[in-house]
């Protein structure tokens, strides 16, 4: 940051604070919008792991769940890995 | 041709309905339309002093519709403009005073009278807000470009459509632009990104408005005020209009006025 966007308050990209409203804006609006609470979220979550466990064998540490906003429409957006016998995973090393 | 109803309204409080109602009314009359500015926040009713209109209230809204007085008798001709009147809210009364059938009737004997019936709401989404939006044509939803405000507005664009009411329209209010410059206010295309609505306008922060609330003016009689110019914007548009929008830009700082000064000087001083 130079000295003369620091004498005029100008923010780096990644300090905006606008930045962090319109992010937490659009969470809590899809929840707003579709009255799924978030806790509801691990319920669902729980649900479909149990329900696809019963045909194929899923990695349930890594299912994510989540609520997303796009163009006026909200969608639920799952990624569930399998877990596919004699191929192990390669997990992503910790960190 | 009967006159359009338009409420103004936005779930959270304080955050410019009763200004913007008052500006577009004497915006649309300086147009040489006849409108009515109806206060629908009873109880509670402020359009009266935002106009400067509070000393001559005889008979509101109450009285109209319990029959008290006839609808003309209630209404309150602002005399700096040949077409502008004033329907009061009842003061001593509650939310609950009036259906939304009642006011719905009250506003198809005002489309027979006026051009323009621009309804100020009450803030929430009880009765009040429902007796508002109950006679609209069009609802305009006003929000400023802070995420309490703009969650609110959210939930009432949501609400208008599922009454059929919809697509409400946007004004936001009291954009500050060197907050916008810096990167610490939402600016107008992350609020259009995040409430996916169509735009009527957007009316910077403006320290007139206080000034006009205080002397009953509304800004738009003012000139100079950079809000009154923004409402006058708005009126062009809801009479159908192209009107460009315009980018609002702070003025300069003293520190980058002086940068001016000493680039255009070569650095030489």
């Amino acid at each position: 940051m130079s000295f003369w966007d620091r004498l005029f308050g100008h923010q780096e990209a990644e300090n905006r604070s606008k930045d962090v409203a319109k992010q937490r804006l659009q969470v809590v609006l899809v929840h707003d919008r579709t009255r799924i609470r978030p806790g509801l979220l691990d319920t669902i979550r729980d649900e479909i792991v149990s329900g696809i466990s019963k045909h194929v064998e899923v990695d349930k540490g890594h299912v994510e769940l989540s609520l997303a906003s796009e163009g006026g429409q909200s969608r639920l957006v799952a990624d569930i890995p399998l877990k596919v016998a004699g191929r192990p995973r390669q997990r992503p090393t910790a960190g | 041709m009967p006159g359009r109803v338009i409420t103004i309204t936005s779930g959270k409080g304080g955050v410019g309905k009763t200004t913007a109602t008052a500006n577009l009314g004497v915006v649309l009359a300086q147009r040489g339309m006849r409108v009515a500015v109806v206060d629908a926040d009873i109880g509670l009713r402020n359009l009266d002093v935002v106009m400067g209109l509070e000393n001559r209230i005889i008979y509101d809204l109450v009285d109209a519709v319990e029959g008290h007085c006839r609808l003309e008798q209630a209404l309150i001709r602002d005399k700096r403009l040949p077409e502008l009147y004033l329907l009061p809210a009842a003061q001593t009364r509650d939310k609950s005073a009036v259906s939304e059938e009642q006011m719905c009737e009250l506003c198809n004997d005002l489309r027979e009278i006026v051009d323009f019936a621009l309804v100020d709401s009450p803030a929430g989404i009880e009765q009040g807000y429902r007796n508002a939006v109950a006679p609209a044509d069009e609802i305009l939803v006003i929000t400023t470009p802070e995420v309490s405000a703009v969650r609110d507005a959210d939930r009432i664009i949501g609400l208008v459509e599922a009454e059929g009411k919809g697509p409400a329209r946007l004004i936001i209010n009291r954009l500050k632009p060197a907050m916008v410059q810096r990167g610490d206010m939402l600016d107008t295309q992350d609020v259009l990104d995040v409430l996916a609505v169509e735009l009527v306008g957007v009316v910077p922060e403006d320290e007139k408005i206080i000034v006009s609330a205080n002397q009953g003016r509304p800004a738009a009689l003012l000139n100079g005020s950079l809000a009154g110019q923004a409402f006058h914007r708005i009126g062009g548009r809801l009479l159908g209009e192209v009107v460009p929008f315009v980018e609002l830009k702070a003025p300069p700082s003293f520190l980058e006025r002086l940068l001016d000064i000493f680039q255009a000087t070569g650095g030489d001083l």
